[in-house]
């Protein structure tokens, strides 16, 4: 490769977001008409990183290069300019405006003032003439295009602007399969036609399939860079494991009782498609999978905040209909996943936040008394450790770990017999981490002299599952596969399942 | 697990002490500092009891009206028909004394139309899932034609208007025991009653989670629909009460009256802290937040200044008021 200058380089690129190294030292090189994989899993740093590409997020420390001349963009638009596009998950464009509104938005043609509508028409149509799409019309509204199309107006855009560098963040994640087979067709015309092509994937079938080189990202750090045709899958998710489990994880033995909640062939609206499972008293059962597999509408579809197309759910002695009231009158409590959307009301109180479902004990029927609310907030605020000055302080102005130990602590006010928590520690710092570890485990063994408690965990993060759980499901595109009892089963076994690699 | 509490947790940085009381007295300072202006720059009547009290009973409308907005504001919601609604409660109050029947009668009448009025809006606005902006513009509308229709496009003057027509008047000698026209007490008798509703019942809690997060309140089991039609009837119960008020000072059912009325209510309630987003508001702060823009107008009338200097002064100050509150909040958070 000597002699030839990368595309884009990126050199020792660092990123810290307060105490966490977001990236530390990644190192990445693409050439002209390459198909580069970048792979790692979910908190790797893949989307840092390609903030930092983008120019969403200023590197703190690297270099980075464009055809060899030094490439700092300080927002995304700079980047396009420069000449790289993201092309992302949640596809970007403005849906109440046709397709060639969208291709030349924010940079139309214009002559005083006024917009040129032909050369706008002729500057869409050459892009979708080059994708070899010219069935889209660039009249059409673009919320009136399939997921697919959608997609394709976005890439068309990014060569409109003159774009040399595509990034594709997870391109099939929402398309069918020969919608795949089409773009992974439109993908090998761009690498003979020069571009290059960053390719972020989880499903290292594609990856194999498309990319020329790889990229694998861990902890924030490139740890291998190669030759596609030299290397297995095995090795690859090698690569995006090895890692040592560390000692956060207490577990006691505890001997799991009768069956508190079964579920059967549960599938939702879209997500998720099948989901058989149960959960005993005294279990922590972990579900693991990717992002967008379809775990947390599980969750939703069990606790009627999402609507259920079939299945059954038997809920200690329960059947029939869901919602949240019902749910937590049958004892069973949820912490959300976003914090900040639906888990908490971030500017009520701890005490308010704590007690939100369970208002009885408060005085006469419909009747609260602050003072007694008071009292009942500050006992589980210092069974759980919160740090606050008062349990009658915005929830909004405490720490990430302190908030979800308010979230758990709701379920423990409710006296909840099954819990089901998604992502219990994502983005806390490790003290909190550890100190909710052992809350389950007392939970589950019944050491706070209540029958033990059920526990349904999704995570991300396979260490933390491996280390808290008894018994762990795969979830892979919508459909949760049968329960692996920890001892017969590894990381990386769990990781292949859920990158759909059998 | 006390043990494993790890050195990387630090509490959180305690705001200083006298953004905690300006938060609870603010609203207030700022009454005090309106009403000492007008005594130091106004004409010597300003600063008399009679001032006083009329400035209390012009009060008692916005007043009434507003503690309803308190609710639907706090629960995230808005109600743009109150003034509409109003209307609607003078011309049913009238048309039922033109029926011959009591006072009491009367009254429940008129009560009973904000209440259903109240209904209409909570239920179209949670059974329809539509914004309750444009369902309250839409009910607007439609109370306003509906107050016109039943009134046949005149005003209701009844004759005899038995207790009704003497809520909101002077005291005569015979009743000077009561210090203030009963309109005055029975405001504040109803601003107690919704204070504690607020705070002390499970209903208050579940308004300010609902409009604090409505997400949040739906995982937590709270019945959404319920709470928000059970909003809206209390505010239209309470802007019946606020109708029956305007008719007796008006003397006669006008389905033209009050109009405007809701955006002095929710310039009461955001005055007084609070806030459009919901989550946040009370009764306190919607109170002194009537009261300020009462002692506005009073004061710029005795001053003799023309009512387009009364609108620009009001309106700068609820800007005002609400920038000072979004100062405040940052420093807070």
């Amino acid at each position: 490769m000597s002699g030839i200058v990368p595309r884009l380089e990126m050199r020792s690129v660092r990123k810290r977001f307060g105490s966490t190294l977001a990236l530390n030292g990644v190192n990445l090189s693409i050439q002209p008409g390459e198909v580069h994989a970048l792979v790692g899993e979910n908190g790797a740093g893949k989307s840092t990183l390609m903030k930092v590409l983008s120019g969403a997020h200023q590197p703190d420390d690297g270099e980075m290069f464009l055809d060899g001349k030094p490439y700092h963009p300080s927002n995304p638009n700079d980047a396009r300019q420069a000449g790289v596009a993201m092309i992302y998950q949640e596809l970007s464009l403005a849906p109440h405006l046709s397709v060639e509104e969208n291709i030349v938005l924010g940079m139309e043609p214009r002559r005083l003032g006024f917009t040129r509508r032909g050369e706008i028409r002729r500057k869409a149509l050459d892009a979708l003439k080059q994708l070899d799409h010219p069935e889209i019309s660039p009249s059409t509204r673009v919320d009136r295009l399939s997921a697919a199309a959608r997609q394709i107006v976005e890439i068309g855009r990014a060569l409109a602007v003159g774009c040399r560098v595509l990034v594709l963040d997870e391109p099939t994640s929402s398309l069918t399969r020969s919608d795949t087979e089409k773009l992974f067709e439109l993908i090998h015309r761009l690498r003979k036609q020069n571009y290059a092509i960053v390719y972020i994937s989880h499903f290292l079938e594609e990856v194999k399939r498309m990319a020329d080189r790889y990229t694998v990202l861990r902890d924030g750090t490139t740890v291998g860079t190669g030759s596609v045709a030299d290397v297995t899958s095995d090795q690859l998710v090698h690569l995006m494991v090895g890692r040592e489990i560390e000692d956060l994880y207490p577990r006691t033995l505890r001997s799991p009782g009768e069956a508190i909640l079964q579920v059967q062939d549960l599938a939702g609206r879209k997500k998720p498609e099948s989901a058989t499972l149960t959960l005993r008293r005294g279990e922590v059962l972990g579900i693991a999978g990717l992002i967008g597999a379809g775990r947390t509408e599980i969750f939703r579809c069990l606790f009627g905040l999402d609507a259920v197309r079939c299945g059954s759910v038997k809920m200690a002695r329960y059947t029939g209909a869901a919602s949240p009231h019902r749910r937590w009158n049958q004892g069973m409590g949820m912490v959300s996943e976003d914090r900040k959307l639906e888990g908490l009301a971030l500017n009520l109180s701890i005490a308010d936040n704590l007690t939100m479902t369970q208002l009885k004990h408060f005085g006469p029927p419909g009747i609260v008394f602050p003072a007694r609310q008071t009292v009942a907030a500050k006992h589980w605020a210092q069974r759980l450790s919160v740090r606050c000055r008062s349990v009658k302080q915005k929830i909004g102005d405490l720490s990430g770990g302190n908030q979800q130990k308010v979230a758990i602590a709701r379920l423990l006010h409710h006296d909840c017999d099954v819990l089901l928590l998604d992502e219990p520690t994502r983005g806390i710092d490790v003290g909190s981490k550890a100190q909710i570890y052992q809350l389950i485990d007392d939970l589950a063994a019944g050491r706070d002299g209540r029958p033990p408690r059920a526990v349904l965990v999704i995570s991300s993060y396979l260490p933390e599952l491996m280390g808290i759980c008894d018994r762990i499901h795969v979830m892979c595109r919508g459909i949760l596969g049968p329960a692996h009892p920890i001892a017969d089963t590894d990381e990386h076994k769990l990781l292949l399942e859920a990158t759909g690699t059998h | 697990m006390e043990s494993r509490q790890s050195p990387a947790l630090s509490p959180p940085p305690a705001p200083r002490r006298w953004v905690h009381i300006l938060n609870a007295v603010g609203p207030f300072i700022g009454l005090v500092m309106v009403y000492f202006f007008f005594v130091f720059f106004g004409p010597p009547s300003f600063f008399t009891k009679s001032t006083l009290m009329t400035m209390a009973q012009q009060t008692v409308i916005v007043g009434i009206a507003a503690l309803g907005a308190t609710a639907v504001i706090i629960a995230g919601g808005i109600d743009l028909s109150v003034g509409s609604m109003v209307g609607l409660v003078t011309v049913a109050t009238g048309v039922a004394l033109m029926h011959g029947w009591s006072a009491w009668t009367a009254t429940t009448i008129g009560i009973a139309a904000g209440l259903v009025c109240g209904l209409v809006n909570g239920s179209l606005i949670s059974l329809l899932g539509v914004g309750p902006f444009i369902v309250t513009l839409g009910t607007l509308l439609i109370f306003r034609g509906a107050a016109i229709g039943i009134a046949h496009e005149q005003t209701v003057s009844p004759d005899d208007l038995g207790f009704l027509g003497n809520l909101l008047g002077y005291l005569s000698p015979d009743r000077a025991w009561m210090i203030v026209p009963p309109g005055v007490w029975i405001m504040l008798g109803l601003a107690v009653l919704m204070a504690i509703v607020l705070r002390y019942t499970r209903l208050g809690r579940h308004f300010f989670a609902i409009g604090s997060n409505e997400q949040t309140a739906r995982l937590c089991g709270i019945a959404i629909t319920r709470v928000k039609i059970i909003v809206y009837a209390l505010a239209g119960m309470l802007t019946g009460v606020a109708g029956v008020m305007q008719f007796s000072r008006l003397n006669q059912g006008d389905p033209t009256a009050a109009d405007g009325l809701e955006l002095n209510v929710i310039a009461a309630v955001v005055i007084g802290g609070g806030s459009l987003n919901g989550g946040e508001g009370s009764v306190l702060g919607t109170f002194i937040g009537a009261l300020i823009m009462t002692v506005i107008n009073t004061g710029c009338q005795q001053i003799g200044l023309n009512t387009w200097v009364q609108k620009i002064v009001t309106g700068s100050i609820i800007i005002i008021a609400v920038t000072l509150d979004r100062l405040r909040h940052r420093r807070s958070t």
